[in-house]
């Protein structure tokens, strides 16, 4: 990085940091209170995973400084989501492949 | 020789080479849990009807310890926000939290652990019976069996034991739908359930809540203990470049704080990989 980070950028950094833990901490609490709640067994799974993947969204994308990284990183997380994604898409495929057992 | 491209960008990547590194590592990481996490998914929708325990892990310690990952995620990046400033003093500060942070995580993990070795369930041999969960008391031995199993009380005679079933959990949460699951804690009335004595003899299977206790803990043990040792790499990372490591800070700052940089982005992996695990594994 030809360190673009001044002085003041990383004190506005710092709020958002702040920001960023404040509204971690929030949607932990979130998940646990949605948990509580009977959705519907496949709604609950849904919104829990919903609401890690925008913690996720915050930690990665803040404070792993993501949103502002330079494109050799984009070009070697783009490969991993594709595997990743795939090996899910195996998991799912599998699942649905599996024979019904007789009872 | 000097390692080469520790603070200028290669102009190539655009970075310098240890944030390259760093990522390609997580890369890989990512990987791995996920393959871990697959394995869960086919698991668990594999799974009988009612037969996926729910409502074992203690959900208020998890959630604790869930604050204290997040915030020990806060801590190193405001460590290496505070060498950029050029405080010193501050990322120690910062940096000597984030390491608490990390060592408190295990000690409340360990806590965890150690409940489930010495928690158990009962099965017995008259299918008509429902298995018991609870803490057990074993002739012969002091306190709270650790890994006592239906093997063992056999290998030791041990002709009875007593168990103190758990109470009937107060909320009676989003479960209630998987009607297996509600029937197998049909036992289970009232808060505080007599101490039953139970005869080896009608015992058909006694296990505390190891991996080998079922499928769900089986993976449950995978992933916590994987992401255990990351929390430990982690902070032994962290503790030397808080420690000895922070030498460079006078030599040369700029690959110091790189060094800061590129072990907090595995310190934040961490953390993300915990923010799926906790609510995958303990609520849903």
């Amino acid at each position: 990085m030809g360190d673009a980070h001044s002085k003041e950028d990383i004190k506005k950094h710092i709020k958002t940091y702040i920001a960023i833990f404040v509204a971690l901490l929030i949607g932990t609490v979130v998940t646990v209170l949605a948990s509580l709640i009977d959705l519907g067994h496949a709604f609950n799974i849904a919104l829990a995973l919903l609401i890690a993947s925008v913690k996720a969204f915050l930690v990665a994308g803040f404070f792993m400084h993501l949103l502002s990284e330079k494109k050799t990183i984009y070009a070697i997380l783009v490969c991993t989501v594709v595997f990743f994604t795939g090996l899910m898409a195996l998991t799912i495929m599998a699942h649905y492949d599996v024979p019904v057992l007789i009872k | 020789m000097d390692v080469p491209y520790t603070t200028k960008p290669r102009p190539d990547t655009g970075l310098y080479n240890a944030k390259l590194g760093i990522w390609l590592f997580l890369a890989s990481e990512v990987m791995l849990f996920g393959a871990l996490f697959s394995s869960y998914i086919l698991l668990r929708v594999n799974a009988l009807e009612g037969t996926w325990p729910h409502g074992l892990l203690n959900i208020p310690i998890g959630t604790f310890n869930t604050f204290v990952l997040i915030s020990s995620s806060v801590t190193v990046v405001m460590a290496w926000a505070s060498l950029k400033l050029g405080q010193f003093n501050r990322f120690k500060m910062y940096m000597g939290i984030t390491i608490l942070c990390a060592l408190a995580f295990m000690v409340i993990k360990s806590i965890e652990y150690k409940d489930k070795f010495t928690h158990y369930e009962v099965w017995f041999n008259d299918p008509a019976k429902p298995s018991i969960r609870g803490h057990i008391e074993v002739p012969g031995i002091e306190g709270n069996p650790w890994f006592m199993t239906h093997k063992k009380l056999a290998d030791k005679k041990i002709e009875s034991i007593k168990i103190h079933p758990d109470p009937k959990p107060k909320l009676a949460s989003a479960k209630q739908e998987h009607g297996g699951a509600e029937a197998h804690d049909g036992h289970e009335h009232g808060d505080h359930p007599p101490v039953q004595e139970i005869k080896t003899s009608e015992i058909k299977r006694l296990s505390a809540f190891v991996p080998a206790h079922s499928t769900y803990f089986a993976i449950y043990f995978t992933l916590t203990a994987l992401h255990a040792l990351h929390v430990m790499g982690g902070a032994a990372v962290m503790f030397y470049l808080w420690g000895p490591g922070a030498k460079m800070w006078k030599t040369d700052p700029e690959r110091f704080t790189n060094r800061i940089e590129v072990s907090g982005l595995f310190w934040h992996f961490v953390d993300l990989v915990w923010i799926f695990l906790f609510p995958v594994l303990y609520l849903l």
